[in-house]
C-alpha cells in the first residue's frame, strides 16, 4: 500500500522522502514496547488485585468478578484523566496503558470532557463516542461473526 | 516593488513600531520568558473555551502594542491576522472587538510573516499608515482540532511538535521609530508527499528552502548578507533537513545564523518533543526576542521564514498529502545606513 502510493509520486519527492527519512528522529520500538508490557501488566496486576479483594470480602465469585473490576478501573482512569494524569501516562506507555480497558475508558472519557463546550446533547452525547466507536463497531460486528460460525458448526458440521 | 516573480522590495521601509506578545503558563516556564508583554497562568485565561482563551490573547496582544505606541486604536486602519481553528473564527472575534477594517487569512503557521509582508505591502503602496498585523495559537484548541482530545492518553512519537498558546502582533507604520521591513517573498506551495501530521517539520522543510533559495535569487544577495535566517516551527528534523538541503543547493548558511524560533521558546527539558509550532510560535519569536535582539544592537538584519502545513483533519483522513508553504520577510534594523 505504502509502496503503491510512492510510485505516483514524482522523483524529486520520491528522493526527498528518502533524504528526510534519514535525518528523521527514530521512534524507539524496542524501548516502547518494554514500557508497553511494564506499564500494561502492572494495570493487570491492579486489576487482578481488586478483583481478588472483591472475592475475599465480598459475594463475588470468578465468574461474576470481571464487570464490577472493569467498573472500578474505568472509574480510577475517569479520575487520573479529569485530573490530566492519564494523557502523561499515555505518552509514557503507548500501548500499555491504550489496549487495556483503561485505554478505552480514557478514550470516552476524554472526548465527553472535550466536547463539553458544544453542549450535553450535541457535544458531549454526540463526540462522547468519537474515538472509541470503531471499538464497539468492530467489536460487535467481530462478535456476530464469530457467533454466526459457531451456531453453523455446531448445528450442521457436528461439533 | 516587485522583483522577481515573488519577491517585494520596500523601498518606503515600513516600520515595525511597536510589538504585543502574549503567553500562556507552559511558556512562561520557557528559554524566553522575556519576550512575552503578558503571561498568563492559567489555559482557560478564565473563558469557557480554548479558542475564546486564543480570542482573548490575539485582543491583548493588538491592545498592549497600541498601548506601547503613541497613538490610538482608532488610527489603525486595518487588522491583518489569522489562525488554525476553523474559519479562523478566534481572529474574527477579536476583530470585531476591535472594531478595525479586518483581513483574514489563512496560512497556518506561516500567517505570522505572510499578515506582516501584506502589510508592508499595503503601507509602502500607500494605502494605510497604520495597521495591524499578527496571529495567535492555542495549545488545547489546536490539539483538539488536529489531533485528539486534550486528556486522551495517545503516545506522539518523537517528530511531534508542540503548539504555542500564545499571541504576538506588529503594529506596522508609515514613519517612526524601529526596526524596518525591507522585502519580502511569497512563497509557493511546495508538497513533497509526505502525509505524517506527526512530522511537520519534515514536511515544511522543502517549502522553506524552496523560498529561501528564491529570495536569495530574487533579492540578489548572498545568505550571509543577513545576520539570521530565522526559520517559523521546523523543529528539530525540520531545521536539520533544511540545513542540509541548502547547503546541498550551494547555499552558504553557518550554523549559528540558520535559528528556528520552534526551538527557541521552549527549554530542551519540556515534553515538546522535535520542538514547538503554531502560529504564534513565529510571532513570538519574531516580535518577542528577536526584534529585542535586533532592538539591543546584536543583530543587524533577519530573514524571518515562517512555514505552514496547510492540510486539514479532513484532508488528512482522506490519504491527503501535506501542502506547505513558507512566507519569506525581511526585517533591518532602522539604524542600519543601507
Amino acid at each position: 500500500m505504502a509502496d503503491k502510493k510512492k510510485k505516483n509520486l514524482p522523483p524529486v519527492a520520491q528522493e526527498y522522502q528518502v533524504f528526510q527519512q534519514q535525518r528523521e528522529t527514530k521512534r524507539t520500538l524496542f524501548k516502547n514496547c518494554i514500557k508497553a508490557f511494564l506499564v500494561g501488566g502492572f494495570i493487570c496486576f491492579i486489576g487482578q488485585i481488586i478483583s481478588t479483594l472483591y472475592m475475599y470480602f465480598f459475594n463475588f465469585t470468578e465468574m461474576t468478578v470481571g464487570n464490577p473490576t472493569v467498573a472500578t478501573l474505568i472509574f480510577i482512569t475517569m479520575l487520573l484523566t479529569g485530573f490530566g494524569v492519564y494523557d502523561r501516562i499515555g505518552q509514557f506507555a503507548g500501548a500499555g496503558s491504550a489496549v487495556p480497558v483503561t485505554g478505552f475508558g480514557n478514550a470516552v472519557i476524554a472526548s465527553a470532557i472535550e466536547h463539553r463546550t458544544e453542549g450535553f446533547i450535541l457535544g458531549v452525547g454526540s463526540n462522547m463516542l468519537k474515538l472509541a466507536g470503531p471499538v464497539i463497531v468492530y467489536g460487535v460486528f467481530a462478535a456476530f461473526v464469530i457467533a454466526l460460525i459457531k451456531t453453523i458448526l455446531t448445528s450442521w458440521g457436528g461439533l | 516593488m516587485l522583483i522577481g516573480h515573488q519577491t517585494w522590495r520596500f523601498d518606503k521601509k515600513p516600520v515595525i513600531i511597536q510589538t504585543g506578545t502574549v503567553g500562556g503558563p507552559f511558556e512562561a516556564k520557557g528559554k524566553i520568558p522575556n519576550a512575552f508583554d503578558l503571561l498568563h497562568d492559567d489555559i482557560w485565561l478564565k473563558q469557557d473555551s480554548f479558542e475564546k482563551a486564543q480570542q482573548m490573547m490575539m485582543e491583548e496582544a493588538c491592545q498592549i502594542a497600541i498601548k506601547k505606541s503613541d497613538i490610538s486604536i482608532g488610527q489603525v486602519k486595518f487588522f491583518i491576522s489569522g489562525d488554525l481553528i476553523n474559519q479562523i473564527t478566534p481572529t474574527t472575534f477579536a476583530a470585531k472587538t476591535m472594531d478595525l477594517p479586518y483581513f483574514g487569512l489563512f496560512s497556518a503557521c506561516a500567517t505570522s510573516t505572510e499578515s506582516l509582508a501584506l502589510a508592508a505591502a499595503i503601507i509602502n503602496g500607500d494605502g494605510a499608515d497604520y495597521i495591524l498585523s499578527g496571529t495567535s495559537s492555542h495549545n488545547a484548541a489546536a490539539e483538539r482540532q488536529f489531533r485528539y482530545p486534550t486528556e486522551y492518553g495517545g503516545q506522539k512519537p518523537p517528530t511531534a511538535q508542540w503548539t504555542v498558546t500564545g499571541a504576538g502582533c506588529a503594529l506596522v507604520a508609515k514613519e517612526g521609530n524601529g526596526p524596518v521591513v525591507t522585502a519580502a517573498t511569497i512563497g509557493k506551495v511546495v508538497d513533497m508527499g509526505l502525509t505524517d501530521p506527526f512530522n511537520m517539520g519534515g514536511a515544511m522543510a522543502p517549502a522553506a528552502v524552496d523560498t529561501i533559495e528564491t529570495h536569495l535569487k530574487e533579492r540578489d544577495v548572498n545568505a550571509s548578507f543577513y545576520d539570521l535566517i530565522i526559520t517559523g516551527d521546523l523543529g528539530h528534523i525540520g531545521r536539520k533537513v533544511s540545513l542540509d538541503l541548502l547547503r546541498e543547493r550551494g547555499i552558504d548558511i553557518s550554523d549559528e545564523q540558520y535559528v528556528d524560533c520552534g526551538l527557541t521558546i521552549y527549554r530542551e527539558d519540556q515534553p515538546i518533543l522535535a520542538g514547538a509550532s503554531g502560529p504564534a510560535c513565529s510571532a513570538i519569536g519574531m516580535y518577542g526576542h528577536f526584534l529585542r535582539l535586533m532592538e539591543q544592537g546584536e543583530v543587524n538584519r533577519m530573514l524571518v521564514v515562517a512555514t505552514g502545513s496547510l492540510h486539514s483533519p479532513m484532508s488528512m483522513q482522506q490519504k491527503d498529502t501535506i501542502p506547505c508553504i513558507a512566507h519569506a520577510v525581511a526585517i533591518e534594523s532602522g539604524s542600519d545606513p543601507s
